[in-house]
């Protein structure tokens, strides 16, 4: 065990686990003031359910030794049965590794309530986070995050493949971009959409959020070097210069488009570089994160637009955010991936502009595909089922009414007290 | 006795505070008001989406006062919250039958 390692594990995991109520905050802000309050425990919600999932089958699923193919881990962590204070992953103690892991699926699911906001039941969304996790989120990470051990084998992608993907561009990107529009597709367009004005009620609650998310990716991307050394710092001096960069170029389509940069344009282009920066801060050079940032920037300003086109209700652009973020940082390593850090890394080869050639770009786009496909289509398939068992929709009188006061009996501003009775219940 | 009601812009209540203050007006109720006239609202962009939001945000004032001080007050709004410009708001004037002060129960005129 290396305590300094240890120490920067432990430190970047509460990072991470704060990006949980920054998420809710940045959604909370974005949605009517009739519905914030679900959002929020949506989110909130994704955090409370997981250790029961993890702990019980999920860490073992996700990072247990290969059970065939690369597929899905086997079952010897379940209920975290061989782990000890003494185990180790790498130099650090696997306690602490299963608790970061668990937070990034926290984050993943987190996202994916953006594209069904005001409109979902509660019990369903309780319901739905577990399933989901099982048969999509654990799969995925066992192909991507599942390095093969000394003893033991990993997933497909990380190993067989041997794509780029540092913190999860598509474990935990496409994964929540492609599981958001399957749920925006079974759950339907809100009442009201494209014709009723859907402002966001408070940008400083999103401003806030965005800023909480941003402060604790530093530890979900340096912290997927999983140890204190110049890995961790080149993850964290990309992460900087593509969250920037993507924040110069959302705020420059605002400019030509609208001509003014807006707070929300400023504060969804840091977060769509921060999410550009998820897989490629680990293999792209200082100034090649400017490049992926302002990508990332410009093209997601672009992509929230295509949902109007397209006819689907991804409330709060998990897609255009998340999904199309994470294709250009996956992509763009084919591209701009350096030699050093590619031996830094013991992999792979070095990207098309850096003489690698088409091998790397080739395996970042087969990473893409096969991920995105896999969450699309078991999210889907997933949420038809609740659909047609539970229900997914709140009736259409309590949406518009407003979903906080029917699903959870609160409101979260008080206008003017209001209060006529009161009972302790006791 | 006379309320006096009057819709003005946010940015001009301070002066017509002050202004009514140095006529020796002491009580008024003001509310956080939204509202529109001629201007129909203003248009805003979230995420590239444009909404007209017709309801801009306006401060609402009332005061009663005697008979022969209505018309006095009102000149004082107007020429306190005036920009000059669309949006400046209205002032107006109603009867009013009687009033109570709460803590004495002085009535009418002597309430005020």
């Amino acid at each position: 065990m290396d305590t300094g390692d240890t120490a920067w594990m432990l430190a970047s995991t509460a990072l991470v686990m704060l990006m949980v109520p920054g998420l809710a905050f940045f959604y909370g802000g974005m949605v009517r003031a009739k519905s914030v309050l679900n959002i929020m425990m949506m989110v909130m919600y994704s955090l409370a359910i997981m250790p029961v999932v993890w702990f019980l089958w999920g860490y073992s699923g996700a990072f247990g030794d290969d059970a065939g193919g690369g597929l899905i881990g086997g079952g010897e962590s379940l209920g975290l049965k061989n782990i000890t204070l003494e185990t180790l992953t790498g130099t650090h103690p696997t306690y602490v590794f299963v608790i970061f892991q668990m937070l990034f699926c926290v984050v993943t699911i987190g996202l994916v309530a953006g594209a069904i906001a005001d409109r979902a039941k509660f019990v369903a969304w309780m319901v739905f986070v577990p399933v989901w996790v099982t048969f999509v989120y654990v799969p995925i990470a066992h192909w991507v995050f599942a390095f093969d051990g000394e003893t033991t084998e990993g997933g497909w992608i990380a190993n067989d493949l041997g794509a780029f993907d540092f913190a999860g561009g598509t474990a935990v990107e496409v994964t929540s971009g492609m599981s958001a529009l399957a749920l925006a597709l079974i759950v339907g367009r809100r009442v009201g959409w494209r014709k009723e004005p859907f402002r966001p009620h408070n940008l400083p609650a999103v401003l806030l959020g965005a800023g909480l998310l941003w402060f604790g990716w530093y530890g979900f991307n340096a912290g997927s070097a999983l140890a204190a050394n110049g890995t961790a710092a080149m993850a964290l001096i990309n992460t900087t210069g593509t969250a920037t960069a993507a924040m110069l170029g959302w705020m420059a389509v605002e400019i030509i488009r609208d001509k003014r940069a807006t707070s929300f344009g400023a504060a969804s282009g840091a977060i769509a570089g921060l999410v550009a920066a998820t897989p490629s801060c680990g293999t792209v050079s200082p100034l090649g994160s400017l490049v992926v940032g302002l990508v990332a920037g410009v093209v997601c300003a672009w992509a929230i637009g295509v949902k109007y086109r397209l006819g689907y209700d991804d409330s709060l652009d998990v897609v255009g955010v998340h999904f199309v973020g994470g294709v250009v940082g996956m992509v763009l390593i084919g591209l701009l991936a350096t030699q050093s850090n590619v031996d830094n890394l013991g992999f792979g080869s070095a990207g098309l502009f850096y003489g690698g050639g088409f091998t790397q770009l080739g395996k970042q786009i087969v990473a893409v595909v096969a991920v995105m496909v896999y969450a699309f289509v078991v999210t889907y398939v997933i949420a038809k089922l609740i659909d047609m068992t539970i229900g997914f929709r709140i009736d259409e009188e309590t949406e518009v009414s407003g979903i906080d006061q029917a699903e959870h009996l609160e409101t979260a501003y008080d206008q003017i007290g209001g209060g006529s009775s009161f009972s302790t219940g006791a | 006795m006379k309320l006096v009601t009057a819709v003005i812009k946010p940015h001009k209540w301070e002066d017509v505070r002050e202004a009514l203050g140095a006529t020796g007006i002491a009580g008024m109720t003001v509310t956080e008001a939204s509202g529109h006239g001629q201007q129909k609202g203003h248009t805003e962009v979230y995420r590239g989406a444009e909404y007209e939001v017709t309801l801009v945000p306006k401060i609402r004032f009332e005061v009663v006062v005697d008979d022969a001080d209505a018309e006095s007050v009102v000149a004082t709004i107007a020429s306190a919250a005036r920009t000059g410009k669309i949006g400046d708001g209205k002032v107006w004037v109603v009867p009013v039958e009687s009033v109570v002060r709460v803590r004495t129960g002085e009535t009418d005129e002597s309430a005020l």
